[in-house]
């Protein structure tokens, strides 16, 4: 059986709630299915599941709000018996967890996992063993989405994630406006603000940022950008903010551990590079969604799939993973008329690149001081895992690739 | 806002019908799309001179939709060079009202 969790999607998220199912037990689902919808501080989720079978048991019920790591739904994958699983006691206190609440409310152990059953092998594959003894995890207690339940790397670094991520403290909780004695609901804006500043606060108290800096000649990129769209229709046009995310996911494989996250004290190396677009919301506040896979996509493909990911950060469409995937953040200021961002790491992140506005500047070139187009790239680095050589080496190679646009 | 939207309905019914688009029914169109891009805004205080990005908040993403919206709505092609002609209200519509005449 698989566990289907509240997912932690990313450092600041405690809990969240459950708005609807999409699916009903006895419903067929494929990993990567959409199931639930899920309200957090932050936006409301399309949660995807990691398994593919039956859904077996809904524990929750719409309403309810648990914390991260809290049982949702068990599914049956395919060979196994139905009802061979029980819900665990747990669960069902987990109703006391509603909104509304006027009191705060004791708090609720996240659901520990079933126990395999004595003697029987754990499927885990090399790197998720290795990666499960550096980081601590039991493998025991592990849900693994692999074939026939094997545990993945992702699965380990996912519950890793999720034991790293801060429980809520009873006490801290009438702070938050939303239970208020007078049992008033604040706007979200306000519980927003509340975990990018929980989150912010850790990162600043918890990692040792360094901070660097570059001006990159955006000339080429900026005259290769123009020739394109002169060449295109309105709807297929790129911006030049595409490019820099390329050229930011194509350096990382020249500093591959800036791609990293920091869980209990070590490095894991993520396997994909997941660009986190730090998106700001008309209402307020901001979101950092990830493109997924960023460094393998054209940059056409990238237009398209960060004009839909803003579209859907703004319309509280975003999918889980790509909330709780992101291996690096990107964040532009340009627009704003910014020059130079020095950004705050989002954790478990151990990286975050910033971009400044263009500007048109005297350069020289072989001698002579012509006029170019510049912008400032910064990048903001926990020191635990790189050291500002690395960091300087990933800053030339994102200057180089932006040097030859058609490249990426 | 839906009083935007249903006049600036009607102004497509109108260049569909090949009438000439004035500069009233141009401004009209124009604030509907920025209405689309920034559903917040309250569209009857904005200055006609004053640059739309900067009095909406109106990022690189939200201008490109504006543009792709102008385009859906009017049919007129607008070359990514000419998008500084239309940085404020008044030179929208200085630099729509022709291309929609002309067609």
């Amino acid at each position: 059986m698989a566990k289907f969790v509240m997912p932690t999607l990313g450092a600041d998220m405690t809990e969240g709630k459950l708005l609807a199912w999409r699916k009903k037990v006895g419903d067929f689902v494929h990993r990567g299915d959409i199931i639930a919808d899920v309200e957090t501080d932050k936006a409301n989720i399309e949660v995807e599941v990691f398994a593919t079978g039956v859904i077996e048991t809904l524990v929750l019920e719409p309403g309810q709000k648990v914390p991260v790591g809290t049982l949702m739904a068990i599914i049956r994958q395919e060979g196994e018996p139905a009802g061979a699983e029980e819900i665990p006691e747990a669960a069902p206190a987990k109703k006391a967890v509603c909104e509304k609440v006027t009191a705060p409310p004791a708090p609720i152990p996240t659901a520990p996992p079933a126990p395999r059953p004595e003697g029987e092998r754990i499927r885990i594959s090399p790197a998720a063993r290795k990666a499960a003894e550096e980081l601590g995890i039991d493998p025991a207690a592990v849900t693994g989405t692999g074939p026939g339940g094997r545990i993945t790397l992702e699965d380990v670094q996912r519950s890793a994630t999720a034991k790293a991520a801060p429980v809520a403290k009873p006490e801290a909780v009438p702070a938050k406006p939303e239970a208020t004695p007078a049992g008033i609901t604040a706007d979200r804006y306000a519980r927003m603000r509340q975990v990018i500043a929980d989150a912010m606060a850790r990162s600043k108290r918890e990692i040792p940022h360094y901070y660097l800096s570059t001006t990159i000649d955006m000339t080429r990129a900026l005259d290769w950008l123009t020739e394109q769209n002169t060449k295109r229709p309105i709807e297929q046009r790129l911006l030049y903010g595409v490019l820099l995310v390329k050229a930011v996911a194509l350096a990382l494989h020249e500093v591959p551990e800036l791609n990293s996250t920091w869980i209990n004290g070590l490095v894991v190396k993520s396997p994909n590079v997941n660009v986190g677009m730090a998106i700001s919301l008309r209402q307020g506040g901001l979101i950092a969604p990830a493109l997924l896979k960023a460094d393998s996509q054209s940059v056409d493909e990238l237009m398209t799939n960060f004009l839909d990911l803003v579209k859907r950060a703004r319309a509280g469409s975003l999918r889980s993973s790509e909330l709780s995937d992101s291996t690096i953040t990107v964040t532009s200021l340009g627009d704003q008329g910014v020059e130079t961002v020095f950004g705050i790491i989002y954790p478990p992140q151990v990286a975050l690149v910033g971009f400044g506005k263009v500007t048109e500047r005297p350069w020289c070139v072989g001698g002579q001081t012509v006029s170019r187009r510049v912008i400032s790239a910064s990048l903001s680095g926990d020191h635990r895992v790189t050291d500002g050589h690395r960091g300087g080496v990933f800053l030339a190679a994102v200057d180089r690739l932006l040097q030859s646009p058609e490249k990426l | 806002m839906e009083s935007f939207s249903r006049q600036s309905t009607a102004c497509f019914r109108a260049r569909k019908s090949y009438k000439a688009m004035t500069n009233e029914q141009i401004k009209q169109i124009v604030l509907k799309m920025l209405g689309d891009v920034a559903p917040e805004a309250d569209l009857y205080t904005i200055k006609p001179d004053v640059p739309v990005r900067d009095q909406l908040d109106i990022d690189s993403v939200d201008y490109l939709n504006f543009m792709v919206g102008l385009h859906k709505e009017l049919g007129v092609e607008i070359p990514e060079s000419d998008y500084p002609k239309m940085t404020t209200l008044d030179r929208c519509i200085e630099y729509l009202v022709p291309l929609t005449n002309r067609s």
